[in-house]
């Protein structure tokens, strides 16, 4: 469980989380939407502790992770898993450096057991044959795949990933929504997704939460959604007319 | 002047990152060497390129400017020595290494900030600064005092091709000259600037690069501040070593 307790951020004097209060399920796909600009980047990388905040508590599990030194963040950390919007390989290491840098510096594993690690993660992600592939060789779902098996490498009890869809077709996409949700549910990790990809939330969405303005707006599962009558929470969700029909279809 | 100030203060806090305990030392060891062929042996070339050249001049100008019949011929092998030993070695390359390296660590550290790769070796609890710039500072101040040793031997010898080839004079005079009131402690005071000038390029340029935001126009601009303020630090080090350590 990751649990975000009364939280705000500024930047420059602009106030982009405003007082926070949030909880994410273990063994969930927990999704957190909003327009661009809304902060939900900002709640992610909050989260994780890419930004400090300005007030308020952030919990994994039963550790406050805001009250936590280098140190102790440094163990945390090693339970977390990110993906990124762009994936961040490192661009000078191959597939296969990339996926074993968590173990090589965090384990004691023999070599044999990283190279037996290692392809059992290339394997989940479908990607066996390129682990002697530079990043700049892979296409944008085969990065976010590479992402996905250096984020579970080390058997993360927390995933976080930062929109995993931009820039992937429609088909890819899929792909990998239903990869991190196998992923979550397998290992029974507590994963949130940041995203604004509405396919997302009705495939792999256990638990939503909308951000709006830096609050959080509304919550709920996807079923809520097509019931919901929060206005900004439509206007955002039904934005086309193939999702409008969708919702008149559920009503 | 306030920016300054923040600026040497958030170098010296990243100095303290870098310098914080490695995650593994075997890791490290690694990285180290395959930085000093990133930055140390793809620039020996330039290095011997430059430095011939300017033995070779250097010794043509002493031969034209000391042509007097009160003026021993050895003393342009004597002049050329110390102008690659005391200057030349240690911070002209340092300066020419400040745009080659200094350009190349600032962008590609540059870039894995924006591409958020920093970021990403931040959550998996690497400590980004250690494990990204120290092996860049370890490789430097060990090749780069190399480095100069090379440079010299090869600015040395391009004086020797000069004047053997021009026949500006005899080169057993050069020869001698090279070995007139040698001072050893000379060749250890172009080490130390050379390490020292190594450190400079590397953390300065890390520093920019670290601390870039934005797109790849920013990274383009970090790179230019890196080699121009490693370029002044130099300038000062220099002036600083010279008094410190005269010889």
């Amino acid at each position: 469980m990751i649990r975000a307790d009364h939280i705000s951020k500024t930047f420059d004097g602009r106030e982009v989380l405003k007082d926070i209060s949030v909880e994410f399920d273990t063994g969930k796909t927990n999704l957190i939407i909003g327009r661009s600009g809304s902060g939900k980047t900002v709640l992610l990388k909050s989260l994780v502790g890419l930004h400090e905040v300005d007030k308020g508590l952030i919990f994994f599990d039963d550790t406050c992770y805001t009250k936590l030194g280098f140190r102790e963040r440094k163990e945390i950390r090693k339970d977390i898993g990110m993906i990124f919007q762009v994936g961040a390989l490192l661009d000078s290491s191959t597939v296969r450096e990339n996926v074993r840098l968590p173990l090589d510096l965090f384990t004691e594993m023999t070599e044999g057991e990283k190279r037996d690690r290692v392809n059992f993660c290339l394997e989940r992600v479908r990607l066996q044959g390129a682990d002697h592939l530079y990043p700049s060789e892979l296409s944008g779902g085969m990065v976010k795949r590479v992402a996905i098996a250096r984020a579970i490498v080390l058997n993360p009890r927390y995933l976080f990933c930062d929109e995993p869809n931009s820039g992937l077709d429609p088909q890819t996409s899929v792909v990998i929504d239903n990869l991190i949700h196998d992923i979550t549910k397998e290992f029974n990790i507590t994963t949130i997704i940041n995203t604004h990809d509405m396919n997302s939330v009705m495939e792999i969405g256990e638990k939503i939460v909308y951000i709006h303005e830096g609050h959080k707006w509304w919550e709920g599962t996807k079923d809520d959604i097509l019931l919901s009558d929060n206005p900004e929470l439509n206007d955002f969700v039904f934005a086309s007319a193939m999702a409008k029909r969708a919702k008149s279809v559920a009503r | 002047m306030i920016k300054l100030f923040e600026n040497i203060g958030r170098y010296f806090m990243l100095m303290g990152k870098v310098f914080s305990r490695p995650e593994k030392i075997s890791i490290y060891r690694r990285r180290i060497w395959f930085e000093i062929e990133a930055l140390g042996f793809n620039s020996i070339s330039l290095t011997a390129i430059i430095s011939a050249f300017i033995g070779a001049v250097v010794a043509l100008q002493m031969a034209i400017t000391l042509e007097s019949p009160f003026i021993p011929q050895f003393m342009i092998g004597y002049a050329t020595r110390e102008v690659m030993v005391l200057e030349f070695s240690s911070t002209v390359v340092a300066l020419i290494l400040a745009g080659k390296v200094g350009s190349n660590i600032a962008s590609e550290i540059g870039t894995m900030r924006i591409t958020e790769q920093i970021d990403a070796l931040e959550i998996m609890g690497v400590n980004s600064a250690s494990y990204l710039i120290l092996p860049k500072v370890v490789a430097t101040v060990i090749f780069v005092p190399l480095l100069t040793l090379f440079s010299i031997f090869v600015g040395i010898v391009g004086g020797y091709a000069i004047a053997y080839l021009t026949g500006i004079m005899l080169p057993g005079d050069y020869v001698e000259g090279l070995f007139y009131c040698f001072e050893p402690f000379s060749i250890t005071y172009a080490l130390v600037k050379g390490a020292v000038f190594a450190f400079i390029i590397t953390s300065i340029s890390a520093y920019c690069g670290y601390y870039a935001k934005g797109n790849s126009l920013e990274v383009g601009r970090a790179s230019t501040r890196a080699v121009v303020a490693g370029s002044i630090t130099i300038m000062i080090f220099d002036l600083i070593l010279t008094q410190i350590m005269r010889v």
